[in-house]
């Protein structure tokens, strides 16, 4: 069989995601003793070991644990943590903690992938809206709301006149710009026309016997599954749900946000195993930070230290990293130290798996995780 | 006699003070002059929109408010049919810094409510609108202050009432930002356990949804010794909110956010810095008053320049609008409004669902190749229709100016000018000619009747031009 080329997917969680009721130290009594409302019972945990187990609306990323397919990144963060949603979401983004940047990791990946930019398709965001982790300037990146419907002057009925008009605009999005704005706006323009014309025709090719769920993050996942089963050369694809911002009702709303991620996420790769497809796609979980160990009695406030997922065939999986101590002492202003930095990860991913150097993409050198099967 | 000139200015000033104008529009501010229409804009008075009973009549949702999408749609037709553009507009800013959304409170009447409290406040004093702001009961459920209690703070709204309503990051402590919480304690949401209850059940009956109110409860707030920003005392929030307000970077911060939505999307040269510190002044000698701040920035000699003139990429919503208000759309109820509202969302902007406590990310980053196929595909559908009064009105005036048979150069440069005036590049307007050269073989078009070949030429040129990459941008 023909080897195919490997591709990332990228989960956002948006929000910031409760990671101590995510991956719970249920063996840990302090926990108990910081979260007297907002907990994860120990007869509900899904036990990973004698300390530590899966909140049970994870139980579809629980089966893959199982099987050896999910890396769990402990305690992934950053130095200095800012508990600010942009700038920690930001800081993700762009990979630079310490000064404000512009370029999205991704975007440098698909950059680095792609260098001539010969496919506009090779990073697809799915939802509506651009992730500043794609955005680079140059670098084209489609974004779909909605596969199906995809495409310019969709509403004119006479073709004739809609030749015209797309031969219009092909022309007016190809002059040159008089300034950066305008160049982007054309780049843009020319980049949508071109994928449009492309990623309509991924859903007609598509037929499974997986019935994604009808929610957001899932149909995405199924759209992803979409282009990825068509062949259109998509190397980075993502998206994003949320909002895991569970100031309170926490219990409620992050079992229902993680039922949608985990059958999404757990779909998806039956889908590629169905296609014979799982070996080529990995799948990359984040949320910009966690959340503090001590509850207010209904949720949880901004906090620091986190978990990422690296799910797939061909991931060696396990926990990696350190699951932080939440004694008092050893505590962050309330919050968990973090014992790796996210870039490391990101350098796993973009070294191990995709065979390109990290270093100018992540803006340094990283130590490296060894769950990208060799 | 008016100048093209003063079209262009008015023009300009319209897209960034209102959500475009008509022609009819722009001659009656004309007439009145730039100066009385900037203090006319300030001071809003009937907005003569469409009225509530009509809309009822024909929307149920926007009504009961079960969905969000109802209350979505009824703003924007508040947007599209108001006499006080620059309410609506700045309404929209406040919106977008405030941002407060519809996911976490399930309760859109909360909601409009605040839109409303944005409608009064606005324009007034800037300490005013921190204390209504803080005492907004969505506000209070969307940044937890009815969890923030006396013997428990939850911090979350004296962090962002510092770093994202009023001063910006690195000018205050994480103390502060907990002394802040502290002054916030004991303000709340009134009966919030039967509003919780009624939330539980998700219960619009009989009435839709009920309003929610403020509570200050003395028993619940910290009267203790507090240490803000250098000032020592038992203060409660309204102390800690005029504390904030005399603060320079509170009038630096409020002036470059206005700035970067009335003026330029970038603040990067003396001219922009210049203009900001002539807002802070105005801030401080009016004590506060956002009227005299944007006075001042609509005034000044930049915000008149050509450098000004198309240096912000329009948000969704302002092109969403505008394109309706120029096409002469949804001036009576119509059902399909419900979907522009998952227009605005498809571009990035959902009004009454900010992804963040931070708002949208704004400026170019509105642009994406998925957003920019959503605005070209609903503009050239908005003016590609004859039977819109907006795009009939266009027709006529052309015949009247021209003739009823038209040239094709005449044609788009007639349409360039009647739906702006608007700029564009030598590229773009040889395209377009091209484009009805080749939609008219090359002959004089009849534009006697709106539903001869030339008047759909009219329309689908005038569809091609909100396409352009100059349409983008206000």
């Amino acid at each position: 069989m023909e080897k195919r080329q490997k591709s990332l997917v990228v989960v956002q969680l948006s929000g910031g995601n409760d990671y101590l009721n995510t991956v719970v130290p249920y063996g840990d009594d302090d926990y108990y003793d910081f979260r007297k409302t907002v907990r994860i019972e120990q007869s509900d945990v899904l036990q990973i070991d004698k300390m530590y187990g899966f909140n049970p609306h994870l139980s579809p990323i629980k089966a893959l644990y199982d099987q050896g397919k999910v890396a769990v990144i402990n305690g992934i963060g950053y130095d200095n943590p800012n508990r600010s949603h942009f700038r920690s979401m930001d800081i993700w983004h762009t990979a630079l903690p310490d000064e404000i940047g512009s370029e999205g990791w991704l975007g440098r990946v698909i950059r680095e992938l792609d260098p001539k930019s010969e496919n506009v398709l090779t990073g697809v965001n799915f939802g509506r809206g651009l992730p500043r982790a794609l955005g680079v300037r140059g670098v084209p990146v489609a974004s779909v709301g909605n596969l199906e419907t995809y495409g310019l002057f969709t509403d004119m009925q006479d073709e004739a006149e809609k030749s015209l008009a797309l031969r219009a605009f092909t022309h007016m999005y190809g002059g040159m710009g008089k300034d950066s704005v305008m160049e982007y706006l054309g780049q843009t323009g020319r980049d949508a026309l071109k994928g449009a014309d492309i990623l309509r025709t991924a859903p007609a090719k598509y037929s499974s016997t997986i019935e994604y769920a009808n929610n957001s993050v899932a149909q995405n996942m199924k759209s992803m599954a979409q282009v990825l089963l068509a062949d259109l050369g998509t190397r980075v694809f993502y998206t994003q749900h949320g909002s895991f911002d569970t100031h309170s009702g926490e219990i409620i709303s992050h079992a229902k946000l993680w039922d949608e991620v985990s059958g999404a996420v757990a779909d998806f790769y039956d889908d590629l195993k169905e296609h014979g497809r799982d070996e080529e796609v990995i799948v990359m979980i984040f949320s910009e930070f966690g959340r503090r160990i001590k509850d207010n009695g209904s949720g949880t406030d901004h906090g620091s230290g986190g978990v990422a997922f690296v799910i797939g065939s061909d991931i060696k999986g396990g926990m990696y990293g350190q699951y932080p101590s939440i004694k008092q002492a050893d505590q962050l202003e309330g919050d968990l130290h973090f014992n790796n930095d996210f870039r490391s990860t990101y350098s796993t991913i973009i070294d191990d798996w995709f065979g390109l150097d990290s270093v100018p993409i992540v803006n340094g050198q990283f130590e490296k995780f060894d769950f990208v099967k060799a | 006699m008016m100048s093209t000139q003063d079209v262009k200015l008015m023009a300009h000033l319209m897209r960034r003070a209102g959500f475009s104008a008509t022609r009819s529009e722009l001659e009656k501010f004309l007439d009145k002059g730039y100066e009385q229409t900037v203090e006319d804009l300030l001071s809003p008075g009937d907005p003569g929109n469409m009225p509530d009973d009509l809309i009822r009549r024909y929307h149920v949702e926007q009504s009961e408010l079960r969905e969000l999408s109802g209350a979505g749609a009824y703003w924007l037709y508040r947007m599209i049919t108001t006499n006080n553009p620059l309410e609506e507009k700045l309404t929209l800013f406040w919106h977008g810094l405030f941002a407060t959304g519809y996911a976490k409170l399930n309760q859109a009447r909360a909601l409009l409510n605040q839109i409303d409290m944005f409608r009064s406040y606005g324009l007034g004093n800037f300490k005013d609108l921190l204390i209504k702001l803080s005492q907004d009961p969505a506000m209070i459920i969307w940044l937890d202050n009815n969890d923030n209690h006396k013997d428990a703070i939850n911090e979350n709204y004296g962090r962002e009432l510092l770093e994202l309503f009023s001063m910006g990051i690195g000018n205050y402590t994480e103390d502060d930002v907990k002394e802040c919480a502290r002054a916030f304690t004991g303000w709340t949401l009134k009966n919030a356990e039967y509003m919780a209850m009624r939330a539980g059940k998700d219960s619009i009956w009989p009435y839709g949804r009920i309003a929610w109110h403020y509570e200050y409860r003395n028993d619940d707030h910290d009267e203790g010794k507090k240490t803000f920003l250098g000032h020592e005392g038992n203060f409660n929030g309204e102390d800690v909110i005029q504390i904030i307000v005399d603060q320079h970077a509170t009038a630096k911060f409020v002036a470059t956010r206005l700035f970067q939505f009335f003026a330029s999307d970038d603040v990067d040269s003396e001219s922009h810095d210049q203009v900001i510190s002539e807002m802070v002044d105005a801030y401080f000698d009016s004590g506060y008053e956002i009227k005299a701040v944007l006075r001042t920035l609509f005034n000044s000699d930049y915000f008149k320049s050509q450098e000004c003139m198309y240096s912000r990429v329009k948000g969704p919503v302002e092109s969403v609008v505008g394109t309706a208000r120029l096409a002469g759309s949804y001036q009576q109820p119509h059902l399909d409004v419900d979907k522009l509202w998952f227009q605005t969302m498809f571009m990035g902007q959902g009004v009454l669902a900010p992804p963040t406590v931070e708002g949208w990310h704004e400026g170019v980053e509105w642009i994406d190749s998925g957003s920019l196929v959503e605005r070209v595909n609903y503009a050239a559908k908005e003016f590609g229709d004859t039977t819109k009064s907006g795009v009939r009105d266009i027709i006529t005036r052309l015949s009247r100016t021209y003739s009823e048979q038209i040239n094709v150069p005449d044609l788009v440069d007639g349409c360039l000018d009647l739906i702006g005036p608007i700029q564009v590049g030598d590229n773009t307007r040889d395209s377009l000619i091209d484009f009805v050269s080749e939609f008219s073989d090359n002959n004089v078009l009849d534009i006697s009747s709106f539903d001869s070949k030339g008047s759909k030429c009219v329309a689908q040129t005038l569809g091609l031009i909100a396409s352009t990459r100059e349409y983008q941008l206000a």
